[in-house]
Parts: C-alpha cells; structure tokens; sequence
C-alpha cells in the first residue's frame, strides 16, 4: 500500500525539529527533541501497515480491516516514550537541583586529557614519575624501604 | 523441556518483583536475587545442553502460532550467549552483595538495586531468546532502562552528567531501531525473524540495503563500534564498580548478539562486510589508543571494551564458519574477562583509595592476592598464551589468512597490533599501581579490625569506606571465581570453539532456525 504522503511529511518534520533540538545544551530541549523523535517514529510505524475499518471480525469485512499490529506497536512504544521521558525530566530536574542549571557538561576526564597532551605530558606517565624522582632530593630515603623503585 | 525457554526472562522478573515487595530487608533480598540468578545459570546450562543436541528450541509465547505471535528460540548461539551472561551476572551479584551497595549509604543506596538488577538480567535474556524483531526491541528496552537506573544510582553530579549522556545517545538509538521496524513492517509485512528470512529475500536489493544499514546504525550505537563509540568511556566509569562491571560484560554484547543474528539471518550474502571489516579496524585501532592515553584505570578499561569489539566485528565481517565461529569464542571470552577486569578494578578503588593511575602504587606488595586477580586476566585480555584471549585472537587471525583477500590481513595486522597495544596499556597500568613504590599517601598495610567489620554479607556495609579498607571476602571470592572462569575458558576451549563452530555453521545456514520456527515450511 502507499503510504499518506501527509504522513509522511509530517514524520520528516518531527525527525529534522527532534534532532535539531536533539543536538542543543539544555535537557530540557534535548527532552522535547527526544519526545518529537519519538512521536516520529510512531507514526512511522502507523503508516506502515493498512488503513481501514476497526479489525473486529464481524463488524468490518476481512478486505477492509486496518492492520493492527503497527497500532498494537505504536501503544508498546508510547509506553516506552512515556516512561523515558518521565526518568529525563527527573535527570534535568536532579542536574538543575545541583548545578542551578540543566546544561549537558563536558567530559571533565577527557578536557584534562586534553590539556596534557598540549603540554605535551603522556597521562600519569612514568616519565613525569621519574623526573619528579630525579628532581627530590637523592639523600631522601625512599617512601618504603625495600620496595623496587619505580619499574622504569 | 521448551518449557525451559522463558523461564531465564521470566524467574528475574519474578524475582524483581519480590525484591520490590521485600524493600528494607536487605537479607531476603539478597537471598531471592542469588537463588533467581543461580537459578537462571541452570537452566541456561541445560538450554545449552539441550539446543546442542536436539537443535534449536522454540517456545510461542500464550500458545499463539509462529507468525501470530511472539517466538522464542533458544539456539546454540543464544543459549551459549545465556549461560556465560548468567554466570557474570551471578559473579557480580556476590560481589556487590560484598561491597554491601545494596545497603543504604550516601555513595549508592537504595533497596532498588536489586529488582533493578534483576529487571537488568531479564532484559539480556530476553534479548538473546527473542524470536521477533519488535520483541528484540523490547527486550532492548528493559535492559536500558534497568541501566539508566543503575548508572545514575545515587544521583550524584558526576553519575547525573555521565547519566545524561548516556540516556540521550541510548534514546536516540532507541529511536532508530524502531524506525527501522517500521520499515521493515512496512515493506514485509511481518517481523518474525525466521518469517522474514524469505520475506527479506525477495525484497529488492536497494531495500534491503537500507533496512540492513539502519539495523546496524541501531546497533552499531549499542555495542560501541567506533564513530558512534564516544558515548561509552565518558558513561561507563563514573558508575559504582560492580554496575560498570555488569554493563562492560553485557550490553554492548547484547549489541553484538544482535548484529551477528541479523546480518547471518536476515541479511547473509556480506553486501556489508567490507564495511564491518572497515569499522572493525577502526575500532580496534582507534579504541585501544584511546585507552593508551587514558590515566584512569577505569577509563582505560572501557576504553579496551570499545576496542576489542573490533575483533568480534572483524569475524563477523569475514562471514566465514571460521569467522563468526572466533568472533562468537571471542565474545564469551570478553564478557567474562572484561567483567573481571572491571570488578578488579573496584576492588583497586577499594584498596587504593583511587583509580587514578598517579595516585596508585607499590599494590603487588601491599595486597599480592589483589595483584594476582588483576594480572591474570589483564594477561588474558592482551592474549598472551595459553589464555583464552590468544585462543580467540588465534582463530580470528586464521580466519583472516584464510579468506586472503587485502581488507582481511588489514584486519589481521591490526588485530595483532591492538593485541600489542593492549599488553603496553595493561603493563602501564601494572607498573604504575602495582610494581613502583606505594604512592606516600596510600594507605599502608591492611587494618584488620576494618576487616573484620566489612567481611561476610550479613552485616550491614559502608561503600564509601575509607581509603585502605581490607578488601571483604565475598569480593574477592567472587572476583576470583570470574579469573577462574576465564581460566576454564581456555581449559574447555576446544569444546567451545566446537560448540561455536556448529553454532555459526547453522546461522550461516538458516534453515535450522527457520525450521525450527516453522517445521511445516514458512508461511
């Protein structure tokens, strides 16, 4: 069958507004991106199978029922929606609770990862644990005695 | 004996409603969890048993016929994928029973934990038993949901900001695999996978090339392949030890079970193996660097994840017997190593007072039981003989030479390169923490009055102990249960490599599966 062609542009609408929104700082519009995909792709699951009358033998001919597992799915997915987007509002609202506000922050490991390799530093390396070795004190007895020093 | 198929989603359900009931008594909790867990390890062994020897195992979910409704299949792949998944789970339940995180306490409270955990487990299962694409999907849910509640446990700054990204990126692969069921519906008619091995068939070629590609997108973010692997180091360490460990072991797995049943089952004929192998490479490479410039032990490891996921995907992407038969060696490998290596990990971060490599050191002296617990598997995990990792790296490796062709010894030379590199991140972290002097600020010898308060489930624990408690029993027996696990591996690997052998020859083959299903022929 082919599809609604209103159907369709209205999914391509809701997926371009989620991922926009998907891609900005505040859970809060990270939120209502995510809720936009995912009315996006029940409706997307709607249009994949036939339209008709309700699937209740008896009351519609067999010819012209409405196929009802993808509405069986889009019901199983709304609860799914449902659900995250219950537990995102609770991230956004514990993240504003300890930081004021709901911005999605940077790794902090991965920017001081960064700035060691600019100042051209390998991570914890034995190199730095040496040259802070060779620079103490030589007469300073060592941490522990008979313990090896440091392995390179 | 089909009656045994849902019972490995069924019993955690169960059991995480009981634990719900059973909030603020911590003993009967605990109990419910490893009797449904241990539980579960059985009937997986005797699933394993019976697919080997009687082919696949097919149960219709309410007694609703195969295309109607759900199917679930236990075959040789998901009941092996079953009984190592249910061990390590049962592994990490000891050891976080040890760490008395079950216990309220600031750092990771909360009588949640274990029907959540449960819930965790059902979800895996359900993932590897299921028969429909849209109940795949389900059980993909479960299980995340689970962990967006186990991740920001305790909802502390650090897990709500790790948390967040997470969830976002988990969501919006979510979002993609359903849209790539509506797809497939839409263009078949059905999602029953044995039905859609003919329905996929007859599809038009460009078709199927879209529906595959949106399949892999989907699970390409769940296993962490590499362009859409940035999510999981900045996720996965912030969690408590025993959850990173669980999740290390499990869900992208769970990812790479999916994608190894949907390209042999439902797309065979390789249109994408050129490209697996392509992002197998990549990820190898570019995942284990990362994990060389890492100065965290637990980022370092999660780093390793993502970069030995490469190797499943280069056996998957040579789709050969021998390919696919390594990758899946390979994958029960990593799950149980990788899990190890996490819980000693924590156990580091107990020890220790930190994970950070510049704050360890002089470990092999102050707890030469702890050093031993990391080492082996550590060695494992690079895939030096006669580990379990070189048996799967070997395979692999063969696997490659035989197919010949330039992209397979790319893959093989960058296999042994990741393999190199990861004995050089491990030794570091092995010469930092464990070998050089013990750093002035770590914490001496063992206090054993400490000792005697933390061991044993029965009393109540604090996870936030201070630096240089003495490790409780429980954690370490149950660590050291995985390192022997991961050694058994290698003791029992020709009966594995077998066991996978004869798995991937019949996903390579489809109609057991599909027989199975539907023996009078599908509709």
């Amino acid at each position: 069958m082919n599809p609604n062609l209103i159907y369709v542009l209205v999914v391509g609408v809701l997926f371009a507004a989620g991922i926009t929104l998907l891609l900005e700082r505040s859970l809060t519009r990270v939120l209502m991106g995510v809720i936009l995909l995912g009315n996006g792709a029940n409706l997307l699951l709607l249009t994949g199978g036939r339209a008709g009358g309700p699937p209740i033998v008896g009351t519609t001919d067999e010819a012209d029922m409405a196929d009802p597992l993808p509405q069986a799915m889009v019901l199983t997915a709304i609860v799914i929606t449902l659900g995250m987007t219950a537990f995102l509002l609770a991230l956004a609202y514990r993240s504003w609770h300890l930081n004021g506000h709901d911005e999605v922050q940077d790794d902090v490991e991965d920017r001081r990862i960064m700035e060691l390799a600019d100042r051209d530093e390998g991570p914890g390396t034995a190199d730095a644990d040496t040259v802070r070795e060779l620079a103490a004190d030589p007469t300073e007895p060592m941490p522990v005695t008979g313990a090896r020093g440091s392995a390179t | 004996m089909t009656w045994l198929v849902p019972l490995p989603v069924v019993m955690p359900l169960i059991g995480a409603a009981l634990t719900l009931l059973l909030v603020g008594r911590p003993r009967a909790q605990r109990w419910v969890s490893i009797t449904v867990l241990t539980a579960t390890v059985a009937v997986a062994a005797l699933l394993l048993v019976r697919s080997s020897l009687g082919g696949p195992l097919v149960v219709e979910v309410g007694g609703w016929a195969a295309p109607m409704g759900i199917v679930l299949v236990a075959d040789q792949l998901a009941a092996l994928m079953l009984v190592v998944s249910a061990a390590v789970t049962l592994c990490v339940l000891v050891y976080s029973i040890g760490q008395g995180m079950a216990d309220g306490n600031e750092e990771t409270p909360l009588s949640v934990y274990h029907p959540t955990y449960l819930v965790l487990t059902a979800g895996v299962c359900n993932a590897f038993l299921s028969g429909d694409l849209f109940n795949l999907y389900v059980g993909f849910e479960i299980l995340l949901v689970a962990s967006y509640v186990l991740l920001t446990l305790g909802s502390t700054e650090t897990r709500i900001r790790a948390g967040t990204t997470y969830v976002v990126v988990s969501l919006l692969s979510s979002v993609l695999f359903l849209v790539a069921i509506g797809l497939v519906y839409a263009s078949t008619g059905t999602l029953n996978l044995a039905q859609l091995v003919d329905r996929l068939d007859a599809l038009p070629d460009d078709l199927r090339l879209v529906l595959q590609g949106m399949l892999l997108l989907a699970f390409g973010i769940k296993a962490a392949v590499f362009p859409l692997s940035a999510w999981l180091p900045d996720s996965y360490p912030t969690a408590p030890a025993p959850v990173t460990a669980v999740f290390a072991g499990l869900l992208t797995k769970v990812g790479v079970y999916a994608i190894i049943r949907t390209e042999t089952l439902l797309f065979p004929g390789g249109r994408t193996a050129d490209l697996l192998l392509v992002v197998a490479a990549l990820t190898m490479v570019v995942g284990i660097l990362g994990a060389v410039a890492q100065s965290d032990i637990k980022r370092l490891l999660s780093f390793t994840l993502v970069s030995h996921i490469g190797y499943m995907l280069f056996g998957v992407g040579l789709t050969t017997t021998l390919g696919l038969s390594a990758a899946i060696f390979y994958v029960v490998h990593h799950i149980t190593i990788q899990t190890t290596l996490f819980l000693a990990a924590g156990l580091i971060e107990r020890r220790g007072g930190s994970t950070a490599l510049d704050r360890l050191g002089g470990l092999a002296r102050l707890s030469p039981l702890l050093a031993v617990l990391f080492f082996v598997p550590a060695l494992n995990l690079a895939g030096i003989p006669p580990f379990s990792g070189f048996l799967g790296k070997l395979g692999l490796v063969q696997a490659g030479v035989a197919d010949g062709g330039v992209l397979a010894w790319g893959l093989v030379a960058g296999g042994l390169l990741t393999s190199l590199l990861t004995l050089y991140a491990i030794a570091r972290v092995w010469n930092l923490a464990f070998w050089r002097a013990p750093h002035p600020e770590m914490p001496e010898a063992d206090d054993p009055a400490r000792a005697a308060r933390t061991d044993g489930a029965e009393q109540p624990h604090e996870d936030s102990e201070p630096a240089g408690a003495a490790l409780p029993r429980l954690m370490i027996g149950s660590t050291a249960a995985l390192v022997a696990l991961g050694l058994a591996l290698t003791v029992v690997a020709g009966p594995l490599f077998d066991i996978s052998t004869d798995a991937a020859d019949h996903l390579l083959r489809r109609a057991p599966y599909v027989e199975a299903v539907f023996p009078d022929g599908a509709p």
